[in-house]
């Protein structure tokens, strides 16, 4: 009995250790926890790593695989709930708000300072990355949802030219239908397709309608005629799929494009990085348009680096990560490669391309205009529980469970209504 | 103990310390050994379901929360049930549950009566067949899920490859269609658990006394007559343990439902599993989530419940 009590002990006393020598260990380490698992977002993470890496601090990844983020967030709710908080963690809009109200976020006010980020980003940002007059979160990049992504050589062939309006895009997915090709790659994921009603609904209902509906939740909105109108819209242009697009990843629906299988993917900016890291250049192999009638506005997403309220012996490693995720030269090697924007206003869009360019202009011509709305789908547009309950909606209706707008329309009003 | 020894001294023996000492350690020490798994169990398991309970009554969102707010989750589920048109999540994960448990169950159970009685023909290279039937229960419901998922993927795997051998009319789709996906997870599920229910018959087959199957035999018994009359009802345990073993792996199938379909087009192939794991982690709905697998674990209680209380009767009798 006495020996087994001293082998316990002495476990214990092991296990304790170890504890302690992990602990001593994180110091000089960014646990980072993120969903960037595709080759465009990896390579772009890459740039991070190596600025941190430059100044001694080791980089720990937490990837969860899986392009919405779904998984990672249910794996760092575990985390949080747990008490083993990561250095930081990339997360999306309301969530960041979620986690700052249950009181685990960090506080980087004084860098905030020192390096003026209250000056270079976006207000429509600093909702989301600002808690009570505190600083809990970087914003990376700011992403923009309404692009029309499309493979040039199939345009070429089957003689296409931009189209303004929602009837020129069915004209030009019906020209790629006769050609054989594949008019729309979707992946059948309710994010994706929650994601590319967003641009239906601005299209449709133009920018006033859909900051009312989406951002205000405003209910008469929501069962307007003109919310009918974005669902039938969405059954029009929903015909244009392969079959086979149920579950399907958004970067195997982007692939469908680059290898010219399909003609065009309705995604945010990031399926760039995965043009871009097939080598391909814009205007040249592919081009990105808004989408038709959405010209002017720009319905965004920030992925920003939530930081959590780590113990002081791995502050200064989370104080580092903060500033070089802000600092200009990141912001700006880092989007050129993920094919969005820099979340502050101040960089210079020479290194990026066309595609780029026009994304940096749009932007802060949405900001100065007031018509740069939260994307629902991407979770800026309302907290996680309405923006699932509208994907819920979208996607049983994409798959023909909701058989009608009208009845898209009395399930999006309860749903929400639902989820308040 | 004690009392007894100080009260009557008489009737302690001498050297009564040390052999008590040893002889209550050596009775006390399988109570030691099992008092952490016993409180374990009793924290995470029963802890956890009044915890799970406390929390379906309030309205925990992201986090739980504990001020209670009374039956609105069950509220929700109880409209979600009976006054939904079109179907919501959770009435299409109950039917989704009807369906799967009863296929799976009814198919695993008669699938594999029927290869033990097959196996059971004292047939040749019998111990080269067991083991390939019952290889897909080592297989986790993971792994099942993937290699059906390519299998039934109309653009990889079935229909690709009998496209290319020139049969191009095949058309097998299930998987991507909202009516027909949870029969694939039914398929899936019916491949990966009847070899390990024909494993269980052919041990109860083989316990069956050879004596009274001669008897009938004499008596003139067809096969049939054999099979129908004597043998399958001396089954009725093994029936009873096969069908408590599936019924608990269909309530709780989660995984095979998202690899094998990621949820399915649209949610359709939830089952309630995958409803109270979205609604709890994904959706921030805490409180719903929790409810749901409440009524989930009133639903298994019904069936394990009367199967324990037949089982403790036959004991005592």
């Amino acid at each position: 009995m006495n020996r087994f009590l001293t082998t316990t002990a002495m476990i214990a006393l092991a296990l304790a250790g170890a504890h302690v020598s992990a602990r001593a260990a994180d110091v000089k380490e960014v646990q980072m926890l993120h969903w960037w698992t595709s080759g465009g977002e990896a390579a772009a993470l890459n740039v991070l790593k190596q600025d941190l890496s430059k100044e001694g601090f080791a980089w720990k990844d937490v990837p969860v695989a899986g392009g919405g983020g779904d998984a990672a967030m249910t794996a760092l709710k575990a985390m949080v709930a747990a008490g083993t908080y990561p250095t930081a963690s990339q997360m999306l809009g309301y969530t960041v708000l979620d986690y700052a109200q249950a009181g685990v976020m960090g506080d980087l006010t004084e860098t905030a300072k020192k390096e003026g980020w209250d000056k270079s980003v976006p207000a429509a940002l600093q909702k989301f990355s600002v808690y009570d007059g505190k600083w809990v979160a970087a914003p990376v990049n700011v992403h923009s949802v309404n692009w029309l992504w499309i493979n040039k050589a199939v345009m070429d062939k089957i003689g296409g030219t931009q189209p303004k309006t929602f009837d020129d895009l069915i004209a030009l997915l019906d020209k790629a239908k006769a050609a054989g090709v594949i008019p729309l790659a979707l992946g059948g994921q309710n994010w994706q397709e929650a994601t590319m009603f967003d641009s239906i609904v601005l299209s449709t209902g133009g920018p006033e309608f859909y900051k009312k509906a989406f951002n205000d939740l405003d209910e008469e909105s929501l069962k307007s005629d003109t919310m009918k109108k974005s669902f039938d819209n969405l059954a029009t242009i929903i015909k244009y799929v392969d079959p086979n697009f149920s579950g399907r990843d958004w970067n195997l629906a982007t692939a469908m494009v680059i290898k010219g299988d399909a003609l065009v993917q309705v995604m945010g900016d990031w399926a760039k990085g995965e043009f871009v890291a097939a080598k391909k250049t814009p205007d040249k192999d592919f081009l990105c348009y808004r989408f038709p009638g959405t010209e002017g506005s720009v319905v965004y997403n920030s992925d920003m680096f939530g930081m959590f309220n780590v113990p002081d012996d791995r502050k200064a490693a989370q104080v580092a990560l903060a500033t070089a995720t802000l600092s200009k030269s990141f912001q700006s090697a880092f989007n050129v490669v993920k094919g969005s924007v820099p979340a502050r206003t101040d960089v210079p869009d020479t290194d990026f391309d066309a595609c780029g360019k026009k994304g940096i202009a749009d932007l802060k011509a949405a900001n100065e205009g007031g018509t740069l709305f939260g994307s629902l789908a991407q979770g800026y547009g309302a907290p996680p529980a309405i923006a699932n309950a509208y994907k819920d909606v979208v996607s049983k209706f994409v798959h023909g469970q909701i058989k009608s707008s009208d009845e898209a329309v009395k399930q999006l009003v309860q749903a929400i209504d639902d989820a308040r | 103990m004690s009392t007894v020894a100080t009260t009557d001294p008489v009737l302690t023996p001498a050297h009564s310390t040390p052999i008590s000492l040893r002889g209550r350690l050596q009775d006390a020490l399988p109570k030691i050994v099992l008092a952490p798994s016993f409180v374990i169990t009793l924290v995470f398991v029963y802890g956890f379901i009044v915890w799970t309970a406390y929390l379906s009554f309030t309205n925990s969102k992201t986090f739980p929360s504990y001020a209670l707010t009374g039956a609105r989750a069950y509220q929700r589920l109880w409209r979600w049930t009976f006054e939904s048109d079109p179907p919501s999540s959770w009435y299409t994960s109950i039917t989704n549950m009807a369906i799967f448990g009863f296929l799976y169950v009814g198919i695993c159970l008669a699938l594999g009566l029927f290869l033990a009685i097959l196996l059971d023909q004292k047939i040749r290279g019998e111990g080269v067949l067991r083991p390939i039937f019952l290889y897909p229960m080592a297989l986790s419901f993971i792994v099942t899920g993937v290699a059906w998922k390519w299998f039934l993927d109309p653009g990889l795997g079935l229909e690709q490859t009998l496209h290319h051998f020139g049969w191009t009319s095949f058309h097998f789709d299930w998987i991507k269609n909202k009516d027909f996906v949870i029969y694939t997870v039914v398929i899936a599920g019916v491949w990966q658990a009847s070899g390990f229910v024909m494993a269980m018959f052919l041990a109860g087959l083989r316990g069956i006394d050879g004596e009274i199957m001669k008897a009938a035999q004499i008596d003139g018994a067809s096969p049939l007559q054999l099979y129908r009359r004597i043998v399958i009802p001396l089954l009725r345990p093994i029936f009873l343990s096969a069908f408590i073993v599936l019924a608990h792996m269909a309530i709780k199938s989660y995984d095979l439902v998202v690899a094998l379909t990621s949820g399915g087009p649209g949610g359709s192939a939830w089952l309630p599993s995958n409803f109270m794991y979205e609604y709890t982690f994904k959706r921030n709905e805490m409180a719903v989530g929790s409810a749901s697998a409440i009524i989930m674990l009133m639903t298994i209680s019904a069936i394990i419940v009367p199967y324990l209380y037949s089982e403790l009767k036959e004991k005592a009798r």
